[in-house]
Parts: C-alpha cells; structure tokens; sequence
C-alpha cells in the first residue's frame, strides 16, 4: 500500500519535473532573445531615432522615423489586401466544406501557407513591380498580403465551423436565408476568433524581410507614396545589421527594438479590444 | 407554484376527434427517407388550428423528423427524400414554388436545446423582425415588448434588455427563443422536445405558456415526456418506427388507447 503512494508521488514529480523543464526549454529562447534585443537596442533607441531620417554613412545620429511610417504603411496594405480576401476565402470553405472548389482552395491555402517568403516575394515582384517597371510600396503590401492569406484563411474557416451548428438552424428557422445566417449570426459569432487570428497574421508579417527586398525595396527619405518605394524597419535593420559600421550596428538593434516593441504593444491593445468584443457578446 | 398533475386539465379540451375540428396543417401519405433509411412511412393526420398537439414516441420513431417536415427544416439534410403532401392553410408547402424563407417565417419552431444568439436579448427579439424588412425603431421596440410579454418574459428581462442573451438562465433562453419565434408573427410554432434541458419549475412555465398562446397561434410540440403530453396538449399522436399509431384527443389517448402498442407505451412496458 505504501509503496504504491510512494511511486505514485515519485512518477508524478517526475512527470511534473519534466514539464516544467519543457517549458523553461521553450522559454529561454525568447528570453534570450528579449534580452539581448533589449540589451543592444535600448541604449541607441533615443526620440531622435524614432523621429529622424536616416544620416549618411560617416555621420553620427539619424534615425529611422520613415521605416517607422513605412512599415507601418506596408503592414495596413498588407492588411487590406489579405483580409477581405481571407474572410470571404475562409467563410466560402465552411460553407462549403465538401465542394470541389473548397476542396482546392484548402489545398491552395496550405501550399501557400508553405512557400518561403523570398518565393512570395518574387511572384509579386513579377506581378507589381515588373510591369510598372518601378518598387513600390504597393508591390510590397502585395507580397505580404499574399503571406497572411492562407492563415486568415484557415483560421477564419476552423472558428466558423465551431459556431455552434444550433445558431444557424436558429436563423434559418425565422426564415433567414442562408447568407443571411452567416452574415448576421454565424459570422459575428466567430469575430473574436477571427480577429485574434487576423492579428497574428499581421505579427508574423510585420517581421518579414524577404519578400521585400525587391518589391518595396528601400528608401532613405520621407514617402508615404504608394507607387514609390518605401523604407520598412525589417529591410533597413537587415541593412544595417550586414553593413560594416558600428553606428549602423547600433541602429539596427534599437530598429529590431522598436519591430518587437510595436508587435507586442498592439497585440496587447488588439487583445483587450477583443476580449472587450467577447464579453460584450458571451456570457 | 402551481401542483404539477398528472391527470389533463379538462377545462380547455373538447371532446371528438380532430377531424372535427378546423385544420391548419394537413398531412397525407408523407414519406421521409434518410438514404436508403425510411424514417416515416406514410404520415396521414390533420392538425387542428388553436390547438396544441403533441407528438410523442420513443427515440428514433420518426417525431422530430416529422416536425422538421413542417418548415422544410429537413432540406438542410443532405440525402432526404420526401414524397407525399403537407399543407398549411390550405397551401402546398413542398413544392418547388414556394418560397422556404417564406413558409418559414409562417412557422415558427422552437428547439430542444436553446439556442440563442450570442447577441443582447434585445437583438435577440428583434432578428426576426429586421430580416422581415422592419425598418422603423418604434416598431421593432414594440414588436420586442409584446413578444417578450406574450412569452411571459418581459418582466424579468425588461430592465436588462442589452444584456448578453446567453447570461439567462436556461429556462428563460428557452422562453427567448419562444420570444424570437413569436416576433416574426407566425401562425404555427413548431416546439421540439422545448422543456428537455429544463428544470420542473421552468417546464411547467413553458407549459402554462404554451396554453396561453394556443389561442392566437397552433403549436405543435414533440416531447419525450408523456406527463407533459397529458398536460398540455390537446392532441396526441403516437408514433413508432415511423408510422403514426393512435392519434386522437389527449385525455382519450391517455385513459382508452386502442392500440395495444399505444398501450404499452403509454404504460411503460416499452420504449
């Protein structure tokens, strides 16, 4: 009897152990990362940088105020581009579910969902920079739109098919037509999920450097034109980070800085929003 | 409280069978099959208007699909056959003319679990009445007020009516739905199995309710509890392995079934 109490509690410890080492392993590396981000990035990161244009090499000072503003630009394209097109995407393949074309659009969105982001932003640079023969800031929300698709997609179809199936047959039963139930029910039942799902698409962009090296390129100067190019912290870090000046190094971290300082502050203002939404409409 | 009997309350009942009456929804040789599975095997019955009729039976006996039957609820079901007639006031409901939306908003129905909409109690009311085009604010609010009233809701919620539906307790989600299904003015209100999830005090709410509202509407009710049947229907139907039994008065079917099976069920021998 008592040697099987003593088991029980040393295999629960264990298990228990071997969790908690789980996590702290998953953890390190973000706090690592945190740190060293913080470590190398506070120091530089002055109200200068976030407010001035870049200096030439040689010069002290400047900073990276435009890439602020055009990221920030690139990032609502993006937005714009991939989620009226993902919500529709993701609302036709759960309604949908067996139909062929639901069946490809599936497909399509987990291939998509897979293809290296420096692919993503060849196809765009072929279709919006080649035949205007210029980068521009809308060939770059164009390439990141297309990354954010497939997961607005996906996400969007697995929260509208855990709405309860009573609420449509609810709708319906008042003499609802069919788009009628998921636009006015089944849709705003999902909304939360679907935005939180929309803000991680919008994180996970918001990081990427790849797709626009050539299609929005880079800028040094003021531009919120769209048919122009257009400086983004990820583009103007990654070329400082590789450039042989230590001021520019020095940038670049207060420039990741500021890329993981903003993601983090507006999931936090996006959640409350949402959990705000949540209760407003559950219990 | 009031006692909750067993015995029909005599009172609003007429004797006869309802053939006497006037009918809202005929029913004749109605066939249903889910593929190659019969679940109800030529249904002939009449039901009379202002009055409420139960249908009851064991599990799989084909009652809620024959009330799915009464608003085309059915046709969300992929692999459903239907063959034979229903009419409602006198019009086909299943031909390829009408109009389901239509039809459904002529019959109401109700659910077993309540569903509500995650939406404010108000919303909630107002849904059936926005989709029938009602514009005009004065009007939804007075069409929310008296559905609310008419399912016995409205002095409980009327101080809360922008409250999240879904923070009432289950008997008054239940009455919600009765609401919602009242707004939109039907003239039948299909009720499946609608006390299932409820406690006796709730039940017997939704009973004295369902008495109330025969007046202005024909309400039909499948149930699983026969007290209930007893209770508050004026007709009974019962149903077994998707043909209709017995089907006459509520206190005949009770105390005289001819049907030996009508019997056994009714006693509990089976089911």
């Amino acid at each position: 009897m008592n040697g099987t109490r003593l088991r029980r509690r040393l295999v629960s410890a264990a298990a228990v152990g071997f969790c908690v080492l789980s996590v702290v392993l998953a953890l390190v590396p973000l706090g690592f990362i945190l740190f060293f981000v913080l470590k190398e990035g506070l120091p530089a990161l002055t109200f200068d940088f976030l407010t001035r244009l870049p200096k030439p090499v040689g010069e002290q000072g400047g900073g990276m105020g435009n890439a602020i503003v055009g990221s920030s630009i690139l990032i609502a394209l993006a937005g714009l581009i991939a989620v009226p097109i993902g919500i529709v995407s993701g609302i036709h393949l759960a309604e949908f579910r067996a139909g062929r074309l639901a069946t490809v659009v599936r497909f399509a969105a987990d291939v998509l969902n897979g293809v290296p982001s420096i692919v993503i932003g060849i196809f765009a640079y072929s279709i919006a920079v080649m035949p205007f023969s210029r980068f521009s800031a809308l060939a770059g929300g164009v390439a990141l739109g297309i990354m954010m698709i497939p997961i607005i997609v996906r996400t969007t179809e697995e929260l509208l098919n855990l709405v309860p199936p009573s609420l449509r047959d609810g709708a319906l039963a008042l003499g609802a037509t069919r788009a009628r139930a998921v636009f006015s029910v089944i849709l705003p039942a999902a909304l939360p999920g679907i935005l939180t799902g929309v803000l991680v698409a919008l994180a996970r962009i918001a990081g990427e450097t790849a797709p626009l090296l050539f299609t929005a390129f880079n800028n040094r100067f003021w531009s919120a034109r769209l048919n122009q190019p257009i400086a983004s912290l990820t583009v103007q870090v990654y070329t400082y980070a590789i450039s042989p000046y230590d001021d520019w190094h020095r940038q670049a971290w207060a420039g990741a800085t500021v890329l993981i300082g903003a993601v983090l502050l507006f999931s936090l203002l996006a959640r409350t929003a949402i959990r705000r939404l949540e209760r407003m409409h559950h219990a | 409280m009031n006692e909750i009997s067993i015995a029909p309350k005599p009172k609003t009942r007429r004797p006869g069978v309802p053939a006497a009456e006037e009918p809202m929804i005929e029913i004749d040789r109605l066939c249903l099959s889910y593929g190659d599975k019969p679940a109800l095997k030529g249904i002939s019955m009449r039901i009379a208007k202002n009055r409420v009729t139960a249908f009851i039976g064991p599990s799989g006996c084909g009652k809620s699909s024959l009330l799915r039957c009464l608003n085309r609820m059915n046709d969300l079901i992929d692999g459903v056959r239907i063959t034979g007639a229903i009419r409602i006031a006198g019009t086909d409901i299943q031909g390829p003319a009408v109009d389901v939306t239509h039809l459904r908003k002529r019959v109401g129905m109700v659910f077993q679990k309540s569903n509500p909409f995650p939406k404010s109690i108000y919303d909630n009311v107002a849904y059936g009445p926005r989709i029938l085009g009602v514009r005009s604010r004065s009007e939804i609010e007075t069409q929310v007020e008296s559905s609310l009233r008419s399912a016995a809701l409205w002095d409980e919620v009327r101080d809360r009516l922008y409250e999240s539906a879904l923070r009432l307790s289950g008997g008054q989600q239940q009455r919600l739905c009765i609401a919602r299904a009242l707004a939109v003015e039907p003239e039948v209100l299909l009720m499946d199995e609608p006390c299932s999830a409820l406690d006796p005090i709730a039940t017997a709410k939704i009973e004295e309710l369902m008495d109330e509202l025969k007046v202005r509407y024909t309400i039909v009710v499948v149930t699983h509890n026969m007290q209930q049947a007893a209770r508050a229907s004026d007709y009974t139907g019962f149903l077994l392995l998707g043909e209709l039994i017995e089907f006459k008065d509520t206190p005949a079917l009770f105390t005289t079934p001819v049907d030996r099976r009508t019997e056994d069920y009714i006693t509990g021998r089976f089911g």
